[in-house]
């Protein structure tokens, strides 16, 4: 793990933190709980999760403001909580319930939000690099400040698209932010068995994109990466890269038993870096908030996962007739 | 001994060019490299240079001659001491390729004494134009047709915009863009790098934010490195997010076999595409068509493949002079009525359905010969309608034979149309083969006009 230092001095109010705390919690909790309800066969199919990397999109969406965009993978329940999608929907499209974000014709993998401008939730490695620098030429072309948070895996950075988008992002100055979530395994293969230069984010330099590596477990440093992005991207000097050094606790996916690595490496970052505990720190030391300040935030998220849980179990199937809808959009351009 | 310089072929479909101008006049000694002049294609003016040293004997065509055809003697050369009077011509014989044989597969028998029910109340499409009587029309290629389309289009919403490879400097590869450039800027009309996978993909980005994009492969061979987006970004989105957000946007581009250029560029995708629920898939024939179909391509909200052929591009047709004139989508077009037997094709194999009917024609045979226009949605009920009045039908495409509108046809009408059949349908398709070079060979692999008269005389039992 190359991560740097947290931040000695958190530059960050009460408020701020707290929200951090709330928003990482929400994530981790909603995840264990889809584990849980995998494990009971109320999901199937394929299920990512995004315990340990929460820090990466809370800390980029503080950075964020309305109107900007975000498109990631297809480990992406943590991104959609992150930009204020419903808990309940996403839950219930997990269960493949009519109540899920896509009616459940989605899935865990392909979910969507144009209220909260989420992109996807896009299931093909790689596949929604280029989408994201569309989104942004879009933004461009009508003449926007916004930018758009494409997010993407280690094993990813290695697809032939990215490489394509580079030089189209940096060609015609898109406001893109590029994220590389580097946690370090490609599904079973380490950085260190899939590339002989494994600083992603030094790749950009061959297109002339600037970008750097943030330390993925800090969710202050991300947040300050991310400031230094956005405007670098608002600015119109087109993309940026930022690769954030994290690490997921869960093997790739459910079925995944990750014997790729060993249980103490898990152990160690789980100890010694996790990014709740970091922000849970400085509010304790940072007297921000007391133990049961927080007790009685855990008690809220609980609930919160707890009433997802329990939606997405008793929203109904989707109705039969949903197998022939939104094949095809009717109407025309006005 | 003299030597005739031909007229040049400058690109793989070219028939025939302009003699824009003469940079040399008789009596030049020339060397080789030299240019000799400037030839205007359908697609763009190229200069001409010499291959041998000599001196310029006789000048055959003069500046501006039109349509000359490739292989015509232009320009007479002559070897030292040579005048142009008494020169001896040694024309090298240019060899035609012989005719290929014909082979037809299928055997069928006769039905004898089948009934058939009484024919079915179906609206089926007429040979009228898609326009109103008495509409002025004009001759247009089909390339000025597609380049109107997009440009009448551009006008009417500014969200639309068009992307790919040489689009915009160069004029478009095959100059369908050409002028698009000038009047619409860089900011909609926009050079990509040869990235297919990835502009593409930005496109379909671009889509999902709120723009039309036209996406110009410049032949959709290319499109295969792009082919995930298309089906699994493009397609299907708007259903995975439950009618949320799709991608509104067109990809065209020269689809199939032009000549000569072999199996990595000649293959015709339009089984491909319309077996994609998601996709919209247009196929036009005429220029009419294609403009009318680009427009109502441009203004769907669906992507839509948009199957052109490069051998079609330079052909001219009736195009009306409609302020807004658009072509539905799912709506065939009836080009010759007849009653013995239905010819179903689309797209450039058009061209040997309407000659194969001209020539059954000839021996009594009538056959009705339907355009469908766009794959998907399919105006089955067209094809439907007819085979009721024909009782038999032939279908004819470029593509390879498995898996094939063909075949996807033959299945609608076993199902829909079993009692009417007087004769197994029968499918004339491309060869099984990747595309050969050999210019014999090439002309076999495709589906050839022969074959189309055979297998309807055989439908016929004739």
């Amino acid at each position: 793990m190359a991560a740097r230092k947290s931040t000695s001095k958190p530059d960050a109010t009460a408020e701020e933190l707290t929200g951090y705390y709330r928003d990482m919690l929400l994530i981790r909790r909603f995840e264990e709980k889809a584990g849980q309800l995998y494990g009971m066969g109320l999901i199937g199919g394929f299920c990512h999760l995004y315990i340990g990397q929460e820090a990466v999109v809370v800390g980029l969406e503080a950075a964020a403001k309305d109107g900007d965009k975000r498109v990631t993978s297809y480990r992406d329940h943590g991104h959609m909580l992150a930009c204020g999608m419903d808990p309940n929907g996403v839950m219930a499209e997990l269960t493949g319930r009519a109540g899920g974000y896509s009616k459940g014709k989605g899935g865990s993998m392909h979910m969507f939000s144009k209220e909260k401008d989420f992109y996807g939730g896009h299931g093909i490695v790689g596949a929604q690099v280029p989408i994201g620098a569309g989104l942004a030429f879009a933004d461009k072309y009508r003449g926007t400040d916004n930018v758009t948070f494409t997010y993407f895996g280690d094993g990813a950075a290695n697809q032939g698209q990215v490489a394509e988008t580079y030089n189209m992002a940096e060609l015609w100055d898109l406001p893109v932010i590029f994220v590389i979530e580097n946690n370090q395994y490609a599904m079973g293969t380490s950085v260190s068995r899939s590339t002989k230069s494994p600083d992603f984010w030094e790749r950009g330099a061959a297109y002339g994109i600037q970008g750097e590596a943030v330390d993925g477990m800090d969710v202050l440093a991300v947040r300050d990466a991310g400031r230094k992005a956005v405007k670098h991207c608002r600015s119109g000097k087109g993309p940026y890269i930022l690769e954030i050094k994290t690490y997921r606790y869960r093997g790739h996916s459910m079925s995944d038993p990750a014997k790729y690595r060993t249980r103490e490496e898990v152990q160690k970052m789980r100890e010694e870096r996790d990014c709740i505990d970091h922000v849970r720190n400085l509010l304790l030391e940072g007297k921000h908030a007391t133990e049961d300040d927080l007790k009685a935030i855990d008690k809220e998220i609980k609930a919160i996962v707890n009433a997802a849980a329990e939606f997405a179990r008793e929203s109904p199937e989707p109705d039969l007739d949903e197998l022939w809808t939104d094949i095809y959009a009717t109407g025309e351009a006005s | 001994m003299a030597t005739e310089i031909l007229m040049p072929a400058l690109s793989p479909t070219m028939e025939d060019g302009t003699l824009a101008r003469w940079l040399v006049k008789e009596g030049d000694t020339v060397s080789a490299g030299d240019i000799l002049a400037e030839i205007e294609t359908d697609k763009a003016t190229m200069e001409f240079e010499a291959v041998d040293e000599g001196t310029i004997g006789k000048l055959l065509v003069a500046e501006g001659a039109q349509a000359v055809k490739v292989n015509t003697p232009i320009a007479l050369l002559l070897e030292e001491g040579e005048d142009a009077e008494n020169a001896t011509v040694d024309t090298a014989q240019s060899q035609q390729p012989a005719p290929a044989d014909k082979t037809l597969t299928s055997e069928s028998q006769p039905a004898v004494g089948k009934d058939h029910p009484s024919p079915a109340k179906v609206a089926a499409a007429t040979p009228e134009p898609d326009w109103p009587q008495g509409t002025k029309v004009k001759k247009q290629t089909v390339r000025e047709a597609l380049r109107d389309a997009m440009a009448e289009e551009m006008r009417r919403d500014d969200t639309v915009f068009l992307m790919g490879e040489e689009v915009a400097e160069y004029q478009g590869a095959y100059k369908i863009s050409q002028g698009l450039l000038e009047e619409f800027k860089s900011k909609r009309v926009i050079d990509t790098p040869i990235t297919e996978h990835g502009f593409a993909g930005l496109a379909v980005g671009a889509a999902f934010g709120g723009l039309r994009p036209i996406v110009e492969f410049m032949t959709f061979n290319f499109a295969m490195q792009a082919m995930d987006q298309i089906v699994n970004s493009a397609a299907k989105t708007l259903y995975m997010s439950g009618g949320q957000m799709g991608a509104p946007m067109v990809f065209r581009g020269p689809n199939g076999a032009a000549a000569r250029v072999a199996a990595q560029h000649s293959q015709d995708y339009a089984a491909w595409y319309a077996q994609i629920p998601g996709l919209k898939v247009a196929m036009p024939y005429s220029a009419s068509d294609a403009k009318g179909l680009l427009k109502t391509a441009i203004r769907d909200s669906n992507p839509v493949i948009f199957l052109e052929n490069e051998i079609l591009y330079g052909r001219s047709f009736e195009v009306p002079v409609l302020e807004d004139f658009t072509v539905p989508f799912g709506k065939a077009r009836i080009w010759r009525e007849g009653s013995d037997v239905t010819i179903v094709s689309f797209g450039i194999g058009m061209t040997y359905a309407l000659e194969a009917a001209e020539k059954l024609a000839q021996e009594g045979i009538e056959a009705e010969v339907v355009d469908l226009r766009t794959l998907r949605p399919m105006d089955t009920e067209t094809v439907i309608a007819s085979v009721q009045k024909t009782n038999r039908c032939v279908t004819v495409e470029e593509g390879w034979p498995v898996g094939s509108i063909g075949n996807h046809l033959s299945a609608v009408l076993m199902t829909e149309a079993f009692d009417y059949l007087d004769a197994p349908v029968l499918n004339c398709a491309g060869k099984d083969v990747p595309m050969p070079y050999a210019a014999n060979l090439e002309k076999h692999a495709l589906v050839t006009t022969e074959e189309v008269i055979a297998a309807c005389k055989k439908v016929c039992y004739r």
